[in-house]
Parts: C-alpha cells; sequence; structure tokens
C-alpha cells in the first residue's frame, strides 16, 4: 500500500497539474470577455455560477449528480487515450446504456439486472469501431462519430416508437421504483456517483498496477515495443474499447435509474445528449489519469450545476459554460504551457 | 420513380455536396502538408454562424461567405500555431474546437438574435430557383475549387513543394523549403475551405443558422478525404456521393416506408460501409500528423 500511494504522487504530474489550473483560469478569463462583448455582467454571472454550485447542500448534490456521468465518459475517453487511440464513442454507448436500462429494468425491475444490461448494451456498440481500428485501419475519429450518430437516430426511434410513455408520449416508459438507484441521504444524490468513484479508482489500479494495464499503456506510448516485450497492441485496443464502452454504458443507464424526479429518457433526448462529448474535456482536464478525472468531472459538475443560478441572476445563457470549457480544452492543448507562462511571468 | 424526382435528388445532392467537397478538399491539401485535423466540423458550424452575422450585417450574401472564410482563417492559424511551430498533438485542439463550437453557436444565437436553438437568416446568397429546387452558383464555385486544387497540388512547383513536407520534410528541408511556412499556410487553407462551406450551409443553402447543423459533415469530409486516397478530384466525386445519400434521405423520408430515424442514419451507415471497404489501399502522407523538428 505504501508503494502505491507514491506511485500515486509520481503518476500525478505536479506540473500536469498545474497546467490544468491555468487553462481553466484561461477560460474564465476569455469567457467573461465573452460575456462582456454581449454585455453581461462576469462578476454577477461568476458569483452566481459558483454560488449555485456550491451555495447549500443541495446545490453541491447536484454539482455532485452532473459530475457522475461525465466522470465515466471520461473514463471511457481516457483508457483508450492510454492505448493510444482517440476514442470519441462514449456518447453513443452512453444513449445505449440508458435506453438499456429503460427497456430491461421493465423486464425485471432489478437494479442490478439494469446496471448489467446497461454495460453490456455500452460494450457491444464499442465494438464495431474497435474491429474496424483493428481489422480494417479505419481511424476510430471517423468510425466513433458515425457510430454516435447512428446509435443516435436508432435510440431516437426506440424513445418515440416501441418504448414511448403512453401517457406521456415525449418521454420514455419510466425505470419501475424497485429499480432506481438508492439516493443519498435527503438529496437528489443517487449512489450513481459512489459507483462511478469506484469505477475510476477501479481504472486506477487496472492501468498502473496490473500487467494487463502495463501492456495497454504500454501499446500506447509505442506499439512496436510493446510487441517485442509479449503485448499484443490489437488485442489491448480492442480491450480498451470494451473497456471504455463499459464505463459509457454504465454511465447511461445510471444517468436514467438514479435521476429524479424523471427516471426516463426526456423529450427529444436532453437529458441523454452530450455527456460523451463533455467527457472528452474532462479526461483533457484531468490529464487522462483516473484520479485527475475525479476532481475535473467535479470541476465540470460545479459548472453545470451553478448554470440554474447564473441563469435566473444574471441572465447568462447556460451555454456560456461550454464556450468556457471548449478554451480550456484549447489551451491545454498548448505543448508546454506551464514553461510558456511561467517566462511570460519572469518578463513580466 | 419519374424523371422530375430523379432530377430533383440531383439538384438537392449537388447543393449537399457543396460543404462536404470543400472540406474534403481542404483536409487533403492540410494532409498533403502533413497537418491533421479533427476540427472541421467545428469549423463549418462556427463559420455558418459568424457567416450569416456578416451577411445580416453587410447586406450582402457574398460577403457572408467571405465572413465564413475568415473565421475559418482564424481557427486555422490556431491550429497551424499550436501543431506547426509549437509541435503540439494535432488531434487534441481539434477536439477543442468542436467543443467551443458547441458552446459558441447555441450561446451566439440566444444572446445575439435572442431566439433559442435557431435563427432564419434574413440575408442570403442568390440562387436560381427551379421546379427542381433551389441551384445555387456555389456549386460551379466548388467543382472549379476541387479541379485547380488538384491541378495546383499535382502540376506545379508550389503543390510539389506542399507534398514534399508532407511526405518527407527532412528532405524538403534539405532543398530548402521553409517547411513549418509551408504546413502552417496549408493548415489555414485547409480551415479557410471549410469556413466556406460552412458559411453555405446558412447563407447560401439551408438559410437557417441551427445549434446542430453541421450534422457530423467535417467528419465525413474526413472519411471522404480518406476514400479519395487524399486527391481533390476524387474527393469531388466522393464528396457529390455523401451528398446523394443526403438527399436520398431527404426524398425517402416522406414516404414513410421505414421511421424516418433509419433512414437519417443512412449516409452515416454508409460513410461506415465505404470508408472499411477503401481502407487498406488507401495510404495518407508519410509525414502526416507527425511534427518536425528541426535537428
Amino acid at each position: 500500500m505504501k508503494s502505491s500511494i507514491s506511485d500515486l504522487i509520481a503518476a500525478f504530474n505536479f506540473k500536469a497539474l498545474l497546467e490544468s489550473l491555468i487553462a481553466i483560469v484561461i477560460g474564465f478569463l476569455i469567457g467573461a470577455l465573452v460575456l462582456l462583448a454581449f454585455g453581461y455582467d462576469p462578476a454577477v454571472a461568476y458569483s452566481a455560477l459558483f454560488g449555485g454550485a456550491l451555495g447549500s447542500t443541495n446545490s453541491i448534490a447536484s454539482t455532485l449528480a452532473y459530475s457522475t456521468p461525465i466522470m465515466l465518459t471520461a473514463l471511457t475517453f481516457a483508457i483508450s487515450a492510454r492505448t493510444g487511440i482517440f476514442n470519441i464513442g462514449a456518447e453513443g454507448s452512453f444513449y445505449f446504456g440508458a435506453i438499456a436500462a429503460v427497456i430491461f429494468t421493465n423486464i425485471w425491475a432489478n437494479m442490478w439486472f439494469g446496471l448489467a444490461m446497461g454495460i453490456l448494451l455500452g460494450a457491444l456498440w464499442s465494438l464495431p469501431a474497435a474491429f474496424l481500428k483493428v481489422y480494417r485501419g479505419v481511424h476510430e475519429v471517423i468510425s466513433t462519430i458515425m457510430l454516435n450518430w447512428i446509435a443516435w437516430f436508432f435510440v431516437f426511434w426506440l424513445v418515440v416508437g416501441p418504448y414511448a410513455n403512453p401517457n406521456d408520449p415525449n418521454k420514455t416508459i419510466r425505470i419501475p421504483e424497485s429499480a432506481r438507484l438508492p439516493l443519498i441521504g435527503n438529496t437528489n444524490l443517487s449512489i450513481a456517483f459512489i459507483i462511478a468513484i469506484i469505477m475510476a479508482v477501479l481504472s486506477y489500479y487496472l492501468l498502473w498496477h496490473t500487467v494487463f494495464g502495463f501492456g495497454m499503456r504500454a501499446s500506447g506510448l509505442n506499439p512496436r515495443a510493446a510487441r517485442y516485450g509479449g503485448v499484443d497492441p490489437n488485442k489491448a485496443i480492442i480491450w480498451s474499447f470494451i473497456i471504455g464502452g463499459v464505463m459509457s454504458g454504465l454511465g447511461g443507464a445510471m444517468k436514467i435509474m438514479g435521476e429524479p424526479p424523471t427516471y426516463a429518457i426526456s423529450q427529444g433526448m436532453a437529458n441523454v445528449y452530450g455527456f460523451g462529448f463533455d467527457g472528452i474535456g474532462v479526461a483533457l482536464v484531468g490529464r487522462n489519469h483516473p484520479l485527475g478525472i475525479i476532481f475535473a468531472a467535479i470541476f465540470f459538475g460545479m459548472l453545470r450545476a451553478g448554470t440554474a443560478l447564473m441563469q435566473i441572476e444574471a441572465q447568462v445563457p447556460l451555454e456560456i459554460i461550454k464556450v468556457i470549457q471548449g478554451i480550456i480544452v484549447i489551451t491545454i492543448a498548448v505543448p508546454g504551457l506551464y514553461d510558456l507562462v511561467k517566462n511570460v511571468f519572469k518578463k513580466g | 420513380m419519374d424523371i422530375g424526382s430523379i432530377i430533383s435528388i440531383i439538384v438537392t445532392s449537388l447543393m449537399a455536396m457543396v460543404p462536404i467537397v470543400l472540406t474534403s478538399v481542404g483536409a487533403v491539401w492540410s494532409e498533403r502538408a502533413g497537418v491533421v485535423s479533427i476540427g472541421y466540423e467545428g469549423v463549418l458550424l462556427m463559420s455558418a454562424f459568424f457567416g450569416a452575422i456578416v451577411a445580416e450585417l453587410t447586406g450582402s450574401g457574398v460577403m457572408g461567405l467571405l465572413g465564413g472564410i475568415a473565421t475559418g482563417i482564424v481557427f486555422g492559424m490556431l491550429h497551424g500555431v499550436l501543431t506547426v511551430y509549437l509541435k503540439g498533438n494535432h488531434v487534441i485542439p481539434g477536439i477543442g474546437i468542436n467543443l467551443l463550437a458547441l458552446g459558441v453557436v447555441p450561446f451566439g444565437i440566444l444572446a445575439y438574435w435572442g431566439t433559442a436553438g435557431q435563427h432564419q437568416v434574413t440575408v442570403t446568397l442568390w440562387s436560381w430557383q427551379t421546379k427542381y429546387g433551389k441551384i445555387s452558383p456555389m456549386i460551379p464555385v466548388t467543382i472549379a475549387i476541387a479541379i485547380i486544387t488538384w491541378w495546383v497540388l499535382f502540376k506545379t512547383p508550389l503543390g510539389l513543394r506542399v507534398r514534399a513536407v508532407g511526405e518527407n520534410p527532412e528532405a524538403a528541408d534539405a532543398l530548402g523549403i521553409n517547411v513549418e511556412k509551408y504546413r502552417f499556410w496549408s493548415t489555414v487553407y485547409g480551415h479557410a475551405l471549410a469556413g466556406l462551406g460552412g458559411a453555405y450551409m446558412s447563407v447560401a443553402w439551408l438559410g437557417v443558422v441551427q445549434k446542430a447543423m453541421s450534422a457530423g459533415r467535417g467528419f465525413i469530409a474526413l472519411a471522404n478525404m480518406v476514400f479519395s486516397g487524399w486527391n481533390p478530384l476524387v474527393a469531388l466525386i466522393g464528396g457529390w456521393l455523401f451528398g446523394f445519400f443526403d438527399a436520398l434521405a431527404t426524398w425517402l423520408a416522406p414516404l414513410h416506408i421505414v421511421p424516418g430515424q433509419f433512414i437519417l442514419m443512412l449516409p452515416y451507415i454508409m460513410t461506415l460501409i465505404i470508408v472499411a471497404g477503401i481502407i487498406g489501399k488507401a495510404r495518407p502522407p508519410k509525414w502526416d500528423g507527425r511534427p518536425y523538428k528541426r535537428e
């Protein structure tokens, strides 16, 4: 245990952490300029944003609830990224996890069955891109984006067709009460959050403390060298897709099974859309490290939870947080950001 | 199916071809010089937005298209600085640009026009109204851009140098070619064409700005680029093929033979099948996506 803690500190690169913080600051600064340009007051907007995210027990619960799905989709991206793959397919597996929860809990109203089927469908949906990559050499960015769109239309058909709620046709039928995830205390936060944290810790253990995970990281760093070392990079790639699908499928299932008061996929699939893409941002801010991802997801969850109050108090459209997230990711793409900022401060 | 519907499908497919061909041709040029970008999706979306704003401010559709090109240039320069001069990863900036677009466009529609999710563009580019649908002058312009880009890339010294920096930058450098300069401006050209395609969508073709109007076209264009074997002329034909699936879906949808969602999937399924069938034979430029550092 002692050695694993020192490993943990070593793996959690201090410079990378600082770079993420710098990117976040720059994201907020540019976001403030955008707000000013459109005639909003950034100070009012940001204070409402943080008040809404952290001001009360309920808002903290809401922050953690928003962080849950993106923590899991971020793991999808990060595990693949460590294996040298840009897996943008979390979005599609997330839809399938969500619809699986709706379908199968209405066959057998059992929570574990619902979660298991969400995981299964999420993992199955990750396979086409994995096989296209390994056997046909199709770049995963192209295949996963196409599969996301196909998943969107297919699940949309299920939502408005066979699984539409006869009493409220814009939504799906609901998760039966006995299959819903228990809530923590008197809040709207379900145990999904705890399960997501456990999955992040398991991912860390898998990647840094098992031979299997070592093989995955080795083929991500240098596939040729990994092959010399007895690791089959193709196998590592396929498994990274499957584990990624597991995470997103679970995320989708828990989004529906643990989200009061709806417990159904809502109109236009609005409550399942976009979590895969947000997860990519979370993974990059968390530097593709499962433990970094826990904090990055809570940070992104905070932004999302704060938008409700920001819209009321400052009338700022909630999409401003997506602008800020985009700028943060672009800033993180600046190589040697830390040294760059250090030099600027030295000169100044 | 009568002759009239065949003609209208062809007209629609030519209209739908424009953004895909322009983006593919731009991506071909940029990757021939060795710079990969997956940010075209976001560039299409943001230039549809900014192009519409410029068109409405100036009262001119042509100015709107130029606004789209300017948007593309800005993001091309950003991508070029990060990948060519700072030697960063070629994929991550594109992820950032795409995420940014998902924020900027819905935020902008709400903050600028005060409507949620969608805005009807009031100033559009002139087009020829026929009984088979409208025909935009951007169709021949797009065909010309594809042919000229092919000609410059394969038949002129400039094109040879561009291909050299993507294929073998060390040799190009030894011959005195400024690798970074060629790569940077190639990236800018690629994104500028995508910007033109994006503005075309709002200002000339659909006449609306919508928060998800690029609908994966930036990635379909990348698939088409691979399909073309990094050749602008083949990308023109491939782009028309993808436009055809788009048009076919539009034509089939009101017939209710199968649920609409299955028809809307068609372009994406065909993209996957075509890309899966073609790859293996397709060979990207040798230094595609790799930063070049002088020894």
